[in-house]
């Protein structure tokens, strides 16, 4: 049986490096000026699909990203771990989304890619953590939902099984085909790339990567088909212009605030026995301990 | 724009027993319906629902619906969705509240995607108050500020639903308080026919098993917490705060940087995306103090810092600051706790 499989990927922010001009001053996020990763969740997304692929030869894994045009990037490392293609939807009316707008815009390129069996995603983003996005695509397509999946455990006769991690325990459930999934990162680490898909596709463009190109460059990617990705816009996908972007969103940022600190009175203590003596004594005293 | 439309919490239970955080956001909702000058609802949908109610009034709600019917426990998300949609079209709540746990944020967004309404995830605090749009100049009264740390750390945002309906949040267990409004308060309870509001074809989803087990870490009630962050630099150097915590009666927390870095396990995460805890003492260990930490421990009765950086942001709010290195300090608590604890 082969299938076809989405994995939605997002390439976002590391937030462990953030710097003072990480927001533009209508409160959204300059992801220009940060350094940008795979979000790890979508990694272990990737993994899952990989190993239905592997499980079912002839499907095919196909990653949906939609960012800056930068965003190649993940498609390129997810490809380099096994994944068959992939699409960035890129266009400066989508951007300043929420999550809402985000998903119906990844919807529309959904329906554009047209025939899928399973969509799997990362649970959430980390430059966002709201675990909106996989939910609210499985209602705009109209197809279940299955969310903090760590282990898809069988995939046959038109349903998934998977094994949900939960704050109260584990749960196992039974999904019918087409569905979304949402995968934890308790979930199985990706594979590494693969030297010789490095070798095979590390000149794989999207068309406005490929206009930098030297020609002969160009001429390669010309003739090698497995070398193109897609780029696609919110015409491509036909999205409605009220329903996506900053006029698409419902939730908007009203205001965004430094935030300072109301500094207390602290006892400055030295790292030597003495001080540190003394104020185990006294929160012993206190009560505080002990 | 000001609507007299009601506030409805969505209420999770397990076992018989309304969810904690279900019963923080009535307390905080019946806040917010004042300030609003509407009335608190409250729903549960399930099975053996017999008698819930009697949890919830007393936390202020004015009307609890309730849904039972046997295929809606355990809770899956088309049918819970159904039910609130189908809800939400006829009694138009203008702000709905739900839990930022599994079940909610996994309803939440079906909800919101159906109604085109906005929700925002893991608010630390809510308020209400007016707004006017900067591009349009159309002004707002009334509106629920749903307030987070946003993206990286040192901001927060307040992000506002002027036009769509309800406007939607979840909150994470522990961030709110829960307060009995009045033990003898009276409310209106609605059984509604499940059947009206759910279709056979919304229960696709079949749950073939279920564990649950109460976990074994709770560092959510623990007096005191010896929370370390990725300044503590290993693993190692992590399993002297596990000693000192053993010594001292206390649970292990940790920051995002130290959970990410695999220092400790995720459910010891403090913070917005974590825990909200508010102990009697709190140790933070190399924690530098981005605002989504801060945001799940400022409440603690008493701060110290270990840091080996004299201006860490944390220590602008810790009652004693230590400068030094975790690998010197925690072993010198360890031992003069130990000599002194006689």
């Amino acid at each position: 049986m082969s299938l076809n499989i989405i994995v939605l990927a997002k390439q976002v922010p590391d937030t462990r490096n953030v710097g003072k001009d990480a927001m533009k001053e209508d409160g959204t996020i300059n992801r220009a000026a940060l350094p940008a990763i795979f979000n790890p969740e979508d990694l272990n997304a990737l993994e899952q699909a990989l190993r239905i692929k592997d499980a079912n030869p002839g499907s095919t894994v196909t990653l949906l990203t939609m960012g800056l045009p930068r965003a190649a990037e993940i498609i390129r490392e997810a490809i380099f771990r096994g994944a068959d293609s992939g699409i960035v939807l890129t266009d400066r009316v989508l951007g300043g989304a929420d999550t809402l707008a985000t998903s119906y815009s990844l919807a529309q390129a959904v329906k554009k890619i047209g025939k899928y069996d399973i969509i799997l995603g990362g649970r959430q983003a980390i430059d966002g953590d709201t675990a909106q996005v996989g939910p609210q695509i499985a209602e705009k397509l109209g197809i279940p939902q299955v969310t903090y999946a760590e282990k898809i455990l069988a995939l046959k006769d038109g349903h998934v099984t998977v094994k949900r991690r939960l704050e109260s325990g584990v749960e196992t459930v039974k999904a019918p085909l087409p569905c979304v999934v949402t995968v934890n990162g308790s979930a199985a680490e990706c594979r590494p790339r693969n030297a010789m898909r490095v070798q095979k596709y590390k000149l794989a463009v999207t068309p406005s990567e490929k206009e930098k190109l030297s020609d002969e460059l160009k001429a390669r990617v010309d003739a090698r088909p497995y070398l193109q990705l897609n780029e696609w816009g919110a015409a491509t996908v036909n999205a409605d212009p009220e329903q996506i972007g900053l006029p698409g969103s419902p939730t908007k940022v009203k205001n965004i605030v430094n935030v300072v600190f109301t500094a207390k009175e602290s006892m400055r203590l030295g790292d030597n026995d003495e001080e540190i003596e003394n104020l185990v004594k006294e929160l012993l005293a206190n009560h505080t301990i002990g | 724009m000001s609507d007299k439309n009601n506030l409805i919490v969505y209420c999770e239970y397990e076992d018989g027993k309304v969810a904690d955080v279900s019963l923080e956001l009535l307390t905080k909702g019946r806040q917010l319906a004042k300030d609003l000058g509407v009335k608190l609802e409250a729903i549960v949908i399930g099975d053996k629902l017999k008698d819930i109610e009697k949890q919830i009034l007393p936390y202020g709600a004015d009307v609890v619906y309730k849904v039972e019917d046997k295929r809606l426990y355990p809770y899956t998300s088309n049918p819970h969705a159904a039910i609130l949609i189908n809800l939400f079209k006829e009694i138009k709540p203008q702000i709905c509240l739900m839990g930022a746990t599994c079940i909610g944020r996994d309803l939440g967004p079906r909800v919101s995607s159906c109604l085109h309404s906005g929700l925002t995830a893991d608010c630390t605090a809510l308020e209400i108050g007016g707004h006017k749009d900067p591009k349009t100049g159309k002004e707002y009264s009334d509106l629920l500020y749903q307030i987070r740390p946003a993206f990286g750390g040192n901001i927060v945002a307040t992000i506002v639903n002027p036009e769509c309906r309800p406007q939607m949040a979840t909150v994470r267990e522990g961030v709110m308080k829960k307060e009995v409004h009045d033990s003898n308060h009276k409310g209106e309870v609605i059984n509604l026919q499940a059947k009206k509001y759910v279709k056979p074809e919304d229960f696709v989803v079949e749950i073939i098993d279920r564990h649950i087990e109460k976990s074994k870490i709770n560092i959510k009630n623990s007096p005191i917490i010896v929370a370390g962050g990725y300044g503590v630099g290993s693993k190692e150097n992590f399993a002297l705060l596990t000693e000192l915590a053993n010594v001292l009666g206390a649970e292990v927390g940790a920051s995002r940087a130290a959970v990410d870095a695999g220092f400790t396990e995720h459910e010891r995460q403090i913070g917005q995306t974590g825990v909200t805890v508010r102990p009697k003492l709190y140790i933070a260990c190399g924690i530098s103090g981005q605002i989504q930490h801060i945001a799940g421990m400022q409440e603690s009765a008493m701060i110290i810092s270990i840091n080996n950086d004299p201006n860490a942001p944390i220590n602008t709010i810790a009652d004693y600051v230590i400068t030094g290195n975790i690998e010197d300090v925690v072993p010198k608590l360890i031992k003069y706790y130990k000599k002194n604890s006689k």
